[in-house]
C-alpha cells in the first residue's frame, strides 16, 4: 500500500529508503526530505513539557495531488516517513499506525542485533522482507 | 589462441596467459576479492577489515580456493612463495594469477617452478562450484560460457535467491558435456565438498537438487566433446559438477536421517564444542550470553559483518539481543556453515530452531564435511586453543577425502573432550528448556520494563516481568476483598510509622471511598481504594522485585493472610477507622508486587478468613516489620537513584572529554595535511 517507506535517523540522514516504483525515486526522495521539516514542525510544536505524552503517530504530514505523506516519530527521534498513493483511498487512518507500529517492531528487532551500529544503514533482510510486505500490492 | 596479454609483470617475467585462462583468473581474482566483502579496488568500508591493500584478494578465500585444487599444503606453500605472495604479503593480481598457473602446473603433474608456468598449461581446476574452471578446461571454444558464467556468478554473489536455483535445476536436466576433461584428478572431485565461497546453493529447502542431480549424473559423467558451445549449458555444467559432488556426498549420509537439510544439522562433536565454547562465554549454560560479548566473539570468525549480522537475525529467534545455548548453537553453526562456502539460509533451517536444538540435544546424526576446511580455515585466531577444538571437528567420513594428517591429531583431542561432555550434556537438556524463560525475565526487567510498555505492540519476552508484575498487583487488588468482616475490632493504629508514611494518602483514600459502603459488597471499593496505592507502590516492585521476592518470602504468607481481611473489613469500615485502614491495604500492596506468584494471594485470602481471629497481636509486629522492609526498600530506591545521577553525571564528563579529544584530533590532522607538501618537496 505504501509506495515509498523511509527511516531517518535522529541527524536527518536517511538509515533507510525504499520506493516502489524505482524509476521515479528521486522524486520520492526528495518528497521525504521536504517532509522532515513538518515532521520537526509537529515535534517542536508539541512542547518539551510534553514529551511523555506525545503521541508517536503524527499523522498525515501534508498531502499532494498524487500521493499521502504520513509521519511517525520515535522517542529516540528516528523518524519513519511513509508516502501512500492518494488513488488509494481506501486506506485507513488505523491502518497507517498499524503499519508504522510493524516498522517500529522491526525497527526495534533491528536495533537489538549487536553487529548493528546505530548510524548504519539498515541493511537487514528481515526489515527488508517486512517493508516489501507492505509496499507490495496491487500495482 | 595464445595472446601475450599478460596479468602483470611483477616478477619480471611476462605472464603469458590464453584468453581462456585470463578470463578465467580474472574472474576469480574478482570473486576472491570480492567475496572478502570487497571488490579489487573498490568496495564498502568492510574491506578494509578483510582486505589489506586495494587491489588485492584476501588471504582468506584465496587459501580456500587454493585448497580447493586438492593440491597437498606443502605445493600450496610452495606455490604461494614462489607466485610471491609471501614476499610482498598479499596477493595481488600478479601474484594471484601466477599462483594459479602454478596450480594447473602442479596438477598437470609439472614441478612447482616458474619455468612451469612458461608451457602453455591447462587451466587449474578448483573444486567449487559455479566458477568451475574444469568447465572452462582448455577448450578455447568455451570462452563464451564463460561470459556467460561471469555474470551468472555476480548476480550470485549478491542474491542468494531460489529462483536461480530452479532455472539452473531446469537446465540441468537438459543433457549436457562431460566437464571432466582432466582425468587423473577427477575422481576426487566427486568426494570432496569444500565449497570456498559460497555459491552452492545447498538451502534448506533445495532438497528438489537431490533427484534432479541423480538423473543429471549420468548424461554429465561423458567424456568431454568438443563443446558445442551453447553457452546456456555452461552454467548448468556448474551446477551440475556440484549437484554431483553434493550428491555423491549426501548418499551415504542420507541413510541417516531423510532430512533435505543436512548442512544445517548439527552433529554430536559439533554440539559438544559449541557448548564448550557457549560455556567460555557464560559458565552457566542454562543462561544467555549478552549481545556485544556475542559480537566480539563472533566476529573473530573473520566473516564480514553483514553476514553476521545476518545470522544473528536468523539465530536470534525472539530478538532479545542475548543468545541463549540454543541460539548460540545455530549462530554458531551457520557461521561455520558460512565459512565453509554455504550460503545462508533465507530464514532459520528446522534443525536450527531453537526448540528443536533443546529437544534434540544429543544428536547421532554425523554431518559430512562440513569441517574439513574449517579447520584450515581459520587463521590468524587470536584463541589457538579454538583451533584446536576446530581440528578436533574435521573427522567422521573423512576416509575418502584427501584432508591432511589433521584427522588424525583431532581424533584424539576429541575423545579427551568427550567424557567430559557427556556429563555436561545431560545436564544441559534438562536444565535449558526450564530455566530458559527465567533468567530472560528477570535480566530483562529494568532495563526494558518501561520501553516495553511504551511499545505495547505485541508481546515480548522482555516485558514479561515488568507487565506481570503489575499485572499480578492490578489482578490481586479484586481477590483479596471477599474475606468478611467480623475483624472490626482490630485496630492498628498502634503502628505511628505508617500512620506517618500514610497519612497524605489517607485523604486521597478517603475521597476515593466513593459510595458509602453501608456493609456490601466489598469487593468494588477495595479496587477503588487501592487505585491511588498502585501508583505509588510501582516503584517497588520495579525497583525491587528480586530483592524483596526473597527476603520476604516467609514473611508475606502470614502478613497476606492477615491483610486480606483487613482489607475486607477496611472498606466497609473505612470511616469509622480512618487511620488503621489505610497501612493495611500498603501492606497488602506491597507485599503484592514483591510476590509475582498472584496464587499465593488467593489461597491466603482464603485463609485469612478463618484466622483472622486471632492476629490481634501479631499485627503490631507484622506492621513493625512491614515498615522496616518498606524503609528498607526507600533507602535502595534513593540509593540507586544517587547511583543513576552519579553515572549521568560521569557519562555527561566522558562525553565533553570525547568532543575536546575529537577537537584535538580534527587540529592534528588539519596541522598534519599542512606538513604533508613540504614534505613531499
Amino acid at each position: 500500500m505504501a509506495v515509498c517507506v523511509a527511516v531517518i535517523a535522529k541527524e536527518n540522514y536517511p538509515l533507510y529508503i525504499r520506493s516502489i516504483p524505482t524509476e521515479n525515486e528521486l522524486k520520492f526522495h526528495y518528497m521525504v526530505h521536504t517532509s522532515l521539516d513538518v515532521v520537526d514542525e509537529k515535534i517542536s510544536a508539541m512542547g518539551k513539557a510534553l514529551v511523555d505524552q506525545r503521541e508517536l503517530y503524527l499523522g498525515l504530514l501534508y498531502p499532494t495531488e498524487d500521493y499521502k505523506v504520513y509521519g511517525y516519530v520515535t522517542n529516540s527521534k528516528v523518524k519513519f516517513v511513509m508516502v501512500v498513493d492518494s488513488s488509494n483511498t481506501a486506506l485507513r487512518d488505523n491502518e497507517i499506525r498499524s503499519m508504522f507500529r510493524k516498522l517500529h517492531n522491526s525497527y526495534t528487532d533491528v536495533m537489538c542485533n549487536p553487529f548493528y551500529n546505530p548510524g548504519d544503514r539498515i541493511q537487514s533482510r528481515a526489515f527488508d522482507s517486512m517493508v516489501t510486505s507492505m509496499m507490495v500490492q496491487v500495482c | 589462441m595464445e595472446a601475450a596479454a599478460g596479468g602483470g609483470c611483477g616478477s619480471g617475467q611476462p605472464l603469458l596467459l590464453s584468453e581462456g585462462e585470463q578470463q578465467c583468473y580474472s574472474e576469480l581474482f574478482a570473486r576472491c576479492a570480492g567475496a572478502a566483502g570487497g571488490g579489487p579496488g573498490s568496495g564498502p568500508p568492510e574491506a578494509a577489515r578483510a582486505v589489506p591493500g586495494a587491489v588485492s584478494a584476501a588471504a582468506g578465500p584465496v587459501a580456500d580456493l587454493f585448497r580447493a585444487s586438492q593440491l597437498p599444503a606443502e605445493t600450496l606453500h610452495q606455490i604461494t612463495e614462489l607466485c610471491g605472495a609471501k614476499r610482498v604479503g598479499y596477493f595481488g593480481p600478479t601474484q594471484f594469477y601466477i599462483a594459479l598457473k602454478l596450480i594447473a602446473a602442479a596438477q598437470s603433474g609439472l614441478p612447482v617452478r616458474i619455468e612451469s608456468i612458461k608451457c602453455e598449461l591447462p587451466l587449474p581446476r578448483f573444486m567449487m562450484s559455479k566458477t568451475d574452471a574444469e568447465i572452462r578446461f582448455g577448450n578455447p571454444a568455451e570462452l563464451h560460457g564463460t561470459k556467460v558464467q561471469i555474470p551468472y556468478l555476480i548476480t550470485e554473489k549478491n542474491t542468494f535467491k531460489r529462483m536461480d536455483d530452479e532455472d539452473k535445476q531446469q537446465e540441468t536436466q537438459s543433457p549436457t558435456m562431460s566437464p571432466l576433461a582432466s582425468p587423473p584428478s577427477s575422481p576426487p572431485h566427486y568426494q570432496r565438498v569444500p565449497l570456498s565461497h559460497g555459491y552452492s546453493k545447498l538451502r534448506s529447502s533445495t532438497e528438489q537438487m537431490h533427484p534432479a542431480p541423480y538423473e543429471a549424473r549420468q548424461p554429465l559423467v561423458q567424456p568431454e566433446g568438443p563443446s558445442s558451445g551453447a553457452p546456456g549449458a555452461k552454467p548448468p555444467r556448474h551446477q551440475a559438477s556440484l549437484i554431483r559432488s553434493f550428491s555423491v556426498e549426501r548418499e551415504p549420509h542420507d541413510n541417516n536421517s531423510n532430512y533435505p537439510d543436512e548442512p544445517w544439522r548439527i552433529t554430536e562433536e559439533q554440539r559438544e564444542y559449541y557448548v564448550n565454547q557457549f560455556r567460555s562465554l557464560q559458565p552457566d549454560p542454562s543462561s544467555f550470553i549478552s549481545g556485544s560479548v556475542a559480537k566480539n566473539f563472533f566476529t573473530k570468525s573473520k566473516l564480514s559483518i553483514p553476514e553476521l549480522s545476518y545470522i544473528w537475525e536468523l539465530s536470534d529467534a525472539d530478538c532479545d539481543g542475548a543468545l541463549t545455548l540454543p541460539e548460540f548453537c545455530a549462530a554458531f553453526h551457520l557461521i561455520v556453515a558460512r565459512k565453509n562456502g554455504y550460503p545462508l539460509p533465507e530464514g532459520l533451517p528446522p534443525t536450527l530452531q531453537p526448540e528443536y536444538l533443546q529437544a534434540a540435544f544429543p544428536k547421532p546424526k554425523r554431518e559430512c564435511s562440513l569441517f574439513d576446511s574449517y579447520s584450515e580455515s581459520m587463521p590468524a585466531n587470536q584463541q589457538p586453543r579454538e583451533l584446536n577444538r576446530m581440528e578436533k571437528l574435521s573427522i567422521k567420513d573423512m576416509a575418502d577425502f584427501p584432508v591432511p594428517a589433521q584427522d588424525v591429531t583431532s581424533d584424539d583431542k576429541q575423545e579427551q573432550n568427550k567424557t567430559r561432555l557427556e556429563q555436561n550434556k545431560t545436564r544441559l537438556a534438562l536444565k535449558s528448556t526450564a530455566d530458559e524463560a527465567l533468567p530472560k525475565d528477570m535480566s530483562e526487567d529494568p532495563a526494558t520494563s518501561k520501553d516495553s510498555n511504551s511499545l505495547k505492540a505485541r508481546p515480548r519476552s522482555r516485558s514479561y516481568s515488568s507487565t506481570s508484575i503489575e499485572e499480578a498487583m492490578k489482578r490481586g487488588e479484586d481477590p483479596p476483598t471477599p474475606p468478611p468482616r467480623p475483624q472490626k475490632t482490630h485496630s492498628r493504629a498502634s503502628s505511628l510509622d505508617l500512620n506517618k508514611v500514610f497519612q497524605p494518602s489517607v485523604p486521597a483514600t478517603k475521597s476515593g471511598l466513593l459510595p458509602p459502603p453501608p456493609a456490601l459488597p466489598p469487593r468494588p471499593c477495595p479496587s477503588q481504594i487501592s487505585k491511588p496505592r498502585h501508583r505509588e507502590l510501582q516503584e517497588f516492585p520495579q525497583g525491587h522485585p528480586q530483592q524483596s521476592e526473597q527476603a520476604s518470602e516467609a514473611e508475606i504468607h502470614p502478613q497476606l493472610n492477615r491483610a486480606p481481611s483487613q482489607a475486607a473489613d477496611s472498606s466497609p469500615t473505612k470511616k469509622d477507622i480512618p487511620y488503621s485502614q489505610p497501612p493495611s491495604k500498603p501492606i497488602r500492596r506491597k507485599f503484592r508486587p514483591e510476590n509475582p506468584a498472584t496464587e499465593n494471594q488467593e489461597p491466603s485470602s482464603t485463609v485469612g478468613g478463618p484466622a483472622s481471629a486471632a492476629t490481634g497481636k501479631p499485627h503490631t509486629a507484622v506492621q513493625k516489620q512491614s515498615s522496616k522492609q518498606k524503609k528498607a526498600i526507600q533507602t535502595a530506591i534513593r540509593k540507586n537513584k544517587e547511583a543513576n545521577a552519579v553515572l549521568a553525571r560521569l557519562n555527561s564528563e566522558l562525553q565533553q572529554q570525547l568532543k575536546e579529544v575529537h577537537q584535538e584530533r580534527i587540529a592534528l590532522e588539519n596541522q598534519l595535511e599542512q606538513l604533508r607538501p613540504v614534505t613531499v618537496l
